[in-house]
């Protein structure tokens, strides 16, 4: 499975939650999927979906997921060790891992060679960390959130992406919309 | 009263209770203090720029954020001012150990520190610059003012200001 059939999969179950998604065609492709105002989409920033989410995360007490992708953890590593040491609950990371920069053209990353990013995230001290296939990722995710502690998921899944639309939301609407369904 | 609690001080009374640090010598003093109150959650960050996410979804979450960290920061994260906390309109109190200036001992600080007002002028980032210990007087007004205008603001704080590198 590639990235958008697995989005495709766990909508249903991202609907109900507060997420926080990956700049590119990650936000691009839920946002045609299932566009909803407790989705976050990043427009620019690369690297920081998983500190915006953690973040969220402990100033509140929803269920937040942050998608991200293996390039963008590998660009912003040290928020696995900040991850560790600031346990939240209600905080669950997805790593997309498709060993490939997807939104710039399919460029292998480390976390497809050598670099497993399950064994860095245990290195770090996360708690919870499960490695799965992609067509387990709905069932590793409903487990995760019903088990109330926090969870590193890295997807491991296959590279290729598909025709949409960039997002012309202004990120003001995003982030109102956003704000008023974390209050909801 | 020390200036590292009065900082603290108006940062509790303007409802900041996040904040996130990335250490410098000169902020030794106010990180401990952020660490010591109960009002405010303290989260170490391993970089600036992943201490400003930390910061837009803790904003996000009802919370109001800030950041504590060096000017040599600013090399850093530009593209997250620009890309998150500028795009998104999020208020951003950022206190800037101003490494660099007067008083400074390691030559290396001034490589950045004559870069420091230019950037953030470029980025129209609304910037204060503490250099005497009455300069403190300032903040509160300039933590309301952020939280008004909903943008990131630099408050640089010399060498001087926290009364000498070399004398801590």
């Amino acid at each position: 499975m590639i990235r958008s059939e697995i989005l495709r999969d766990i909508a249903p179950i991202l609907r109900d939650q507060l997420v926080v998604c990956n700049i590119g065609l990650p936000s691009q492709e839920l946002h045609m999927i299932d566009d909803q105002p407790t989705n976050f989409y990043m427009l620019g920033t690369m690297g920081l979906s998983s500190s915006i989410g953690l973040g969220l995360a402990l100033a509140q007490p929803k269920t937040v997921i942050s998608i991200d992708g293996d390039g963008s953890v590998l660009t912003n590593l040290g928020t696995l060790p900040t991850i560790a040491n600031n346990v939240a609950d209600n905080f669950i990371l997805l790593i997309i891992d498709n060993g490939s920069y997807g939104s710039t053209g399919d460029q292998p990353t480390y976390a497809g060679k050598k670099t497993s990013l399950s064994k860095v995230a245990i290195a770090c001290g996360c708690e919870n960390v499960v490695e799965c296939r992609d067509v387990d990722t709905g069932k590793v995710l409903q487990a995760a959130i019903d088990s109330k502690k926090m969870t590193v998921i890295v997807c491991k899944c296959d590279s290729g992406n598909i025709n949409l639309p960039v997002i012309t939301l202004d990120p003001v609407v995003i982030r109102h919309r956003f704000m008023e369904a974390v209050k909801a | 009263m020390s200036i590292d609690k009065r900082i603290v001080d108006d940062f509790v009374a303007n409802g900041v209770s996040f904040i996130t640090t990335v250490p410098c010598k000169q902020l030794a003093g106010v990180i401990e203090e952020v660490e010591a109150r109960d009002e405010i959650f303290h989260i170490p960050a391993n970089k600036e720029d992943e201490g400003m996410g930390l910061c837009a979804g803790a904003f996000m979450g009802g919370k109001r954020a800030a950041i504590i960290m060096q000017n040599t920061a600013i090399g850093v994260t530009i593209n997250t001012l620009a890309t998150l906390t500028q795009f998104y309109r999020l208020p951003l109190p950022m206190l800037i150990s101003y490494r660099g200036e007067l008083r400074e001992p390691v030559s290396c600080q001034v490589e950045m520190a004559v870069h420091t007002k230019a950037l953030l002028a470029q980025l129209n980032i609304p910037t204060y610059h503490f250099h005497w210990q009455k300069d403190v007087e300032e903040f509160d007004n300039i933590l309301k003012y952020t939280f008004m205008c909903n943008k990131p603001v630099a408050i640089l704080t010399d060498a001087n200001f926290w009364g000498g590198y070399g004398d801590q």
